[in-house]
């Protein structure tokens, strides 16, 4: 009896703890969801009266505000096009081709790309950029998110590849298939829940980074919403939050939507404890 | 008798090439290239932006000089400052935290479940921008939310990131990063036979027991994981600068924002380079290390 007590007292205890935690994440949410509603937004939290969506049709006014979601899409459209059908055909190679070395080649690249990261890369990467001349191109943006992300996911995509039986493709083959034939009519299709994810991962993390459009691009009208939300200042430098507030969220609800999207359909997983 | 293999070895390596470029120009010849450059005097404008000298190990011998080391604003002080806060805020905050909540999720009513992981969540997958933002408003020394909540709990207001810079720093990447910590370890708990739980439970165990005893042998390995990719990622962080820029007086220049204020403030991108070595060497351990123990799990699956 006291057993169940005990259980009993514990699980009080523990949802306590948890809520207080759960409090601990949400409070700097709360001021995120409630500012971009609120046309008076200051800094501090306070319950819009009456909620209004005047802030988000200021920012939809603002040309610049809605260059940059575009330049934003654009890099990451770009960047996802080149990592989905580079890391699709090169995981397809490392799974299915005879070259020799394959795994160690997987494990060199991962190795390399998780010790050229972000902050220890910007020297290098700045002066390859600027010497082959891209500085302040979204394409240079495109390409080096490329290279960065190439790397991861064609190890989890190999991951996916790999456990898929090969009895489909050789079957297209002996009915007479050519390999590119059964790889694009057979092969594709099968994989492509594993090309999504690497897809929406990609996405997802180029859309919400800041370092390397900051340090490739010098013209404002190329900046991607992540840096040019930092011209939403008044000429006193003070930030006007009310834009800040409704762009931020319009900002974060690509972030959101595929979020949700992947965890309906695929379940969320961890792809060799990689971060969404 | 020769293997079938579906993909002949031209088509394997025309196949590799699109992804083969990329990563050489962006991420291989990167690596070589910091390396070359840390040993020279490059920079953005004059005459050694074309024509850099060589240096030698003079970038390195600037890093590691003696008498200015542990002054702040200086390599060595941010190093230091690296480690204190990857040790914190990761290791002790991300890990720590993300334990306890995982544990404690496995017993807790499922919508408290379901509405603690989407906040947990949502701190995780929001762009770093905006995350940058919303803690500004919540630290704000006007009218910020802590400061409305510490009032009315009858505690004085603060400045926090003036007067705190560090712990705000700290705060934030434990908020910002606990997700995946929590994440790991739900599943891993989940993954424990629950005969095992209702065992102890017949037995009379506490949570406590049954976590030393139980849970937490079992996880090991996810922990060394969770460990390695947490610390990894906390040590090469950018997103702190979006709250402090590495200020007031240096207070929370990680080596990230070192990197970047002398390369692309000071514009002295050898010294930077030198940095970038440097991180990427311990990076390199911390790397190594993951593949190991992954490769000695995936060898003792098999076995």
């Amino acid at each position: 009896m006291t057993r169940y007590l005990g259980l009993y007292f514990t699980r009080i205890g523990f949802s306590l703890a948890t809520a207080l935690i759960g409090a601990f994440f949400a409070l700097p949410l709360v001021w995120f969801i409630f500012a971009p509603f609120n046309p008076r937004a200051e800094l501090g939290f306070s319950i819009p009266e009456p909620f209004s969506l005047a802030n988000f049709e200021a920012v939809f006014q603002n040309g610049f505000a809605m260059r940059g979601l575009w330049n934003s899409l654009v890099q990451s459209v770009g960047g996802v096009i080149l990592v989905g059908a580079g890391a699709t055909l090169a995981s397809y190679a490392l799974s299915r081709s005879p070259i020799p070395g394959k795994s160690v080649i997987t494990y060199i690249l991962l190795l390399f790309s998780s010790v050229v990261s972000g902050s220890a890369a910007m020297v290098p990467i700045f002066l390859i950029i600027n010497g082959i001349g891209l500085i302040d191109t979204q394409i240079a943006v495109i390409l080096v998110f490329a290279g960065g992300l190439l790397p991861t996911a064609m190890f989890i995509l190999r991951d996916f590849i790999d456990s898929i039986p090969k009895s489909y493709e050789e079957s297209a083959m002996v009915a007479g298939a050519s390999p590119v034939q059964a790889f694009f009519d057979v092969a594709l299709p099968v994989i492509r829940p594993g090309v999504v994810v690497v897809v929406v991962w990609a996405f997802v993390s180029i859309w919400g980074s800041f370092l390397i459009p900051f340090i490739l691009l010098r013209s404002s009208e190329k900046m991607p919403a992540s840096v040019a939300i930092y011209s939403f200042y008044s000429e006193a430098g003070t930030p006007i939050v009310t834009l800040l507030a409704a762009y931020s969220l319009l900002y974060s609800l690509p972030v959101v939507i595929l979020y949700l999207f992947v965890s309906w359909k695929f379940g969320f997983r961890f792809f060799g404890g990689i971060k969404a | 008798m020769k293997s079938f293999s579906l993909l002949s070895r031209g088509t394997g390596v025309a196949f590799l090439t699109p992804a083969g470029l990329l990563i050489g120009a962006f991420v291989i010849a990167p690596f070589f290239w910091v390396i070359y450059v840390s040993f020279t005097n490059r920079s953005l404008l004059g005459r050694t932006a074309l024509n850099p000298d060589f240096v030698g190990l003079a970038n390195y011998f600037s890093l590691f000089d003696a008498a200015t080391f542990l002054t702040r604003g200086e390599f060595g002080s941010s190093l230091i400052l690296t480690i204190q806060f990857v040790l914190l805020s990761a290791v002790v905050g991300q890990a720590a935290l993300g334990m306890v909540l995982a544990w404690m999720l496995q017993s807790v009513p499922r919508s408290l479940k379901h509405v603690t992981e989407a906040v947990a969540i949502g701190a995780w997958i929001l762009p770093e921008v905006v995350i940058a933002f919303a803690w500004f408003a919540f630290l704000d020394y006007e009218n910020g939310t802590l400061n409305m909540i510490m009032e009315a709990l009858g505690f004085p207001p603060g400045d926090w990131l003036l007067s705190f810079p560090f712990w705000a720093v700290v705060v934030f990447n434990t908020w910002r990063g606990t997700a995946f910590s929590m994440m790991l370890f739900n599943s891993a708990f989940s993954s424990i036979p629950p005969s095992y739980f209702q065992a102890a439970d017949v037995a009379g165990a506490s949570s406590w027991q049954k976590f030393r005893d139980i849970g937490l042998p079992l996880i090991r390995g996810h922990v060394v994981t969770d460990l390695i990719l947490i610390t990894m990622w906390s040590f090469n962080v950018f997103t702190p600068f979006l709250l402090t820029s590495g200020g007031p007086s240096y207070r929370t220049e990680i080596l990230p924002i070192y990197t970047y204020r002398i390369a692309f403030r000071d514009f002295d991108f050898g010294k930077g380079a030198a940095v970038g070595v440097v991180v990427m060497l311990i990076n390199l351990v911390f790397a190594l290390f993951y593949l190991w123990v992954m490769r000695r799990r995936a060898k003792g699956v098999a076995a």
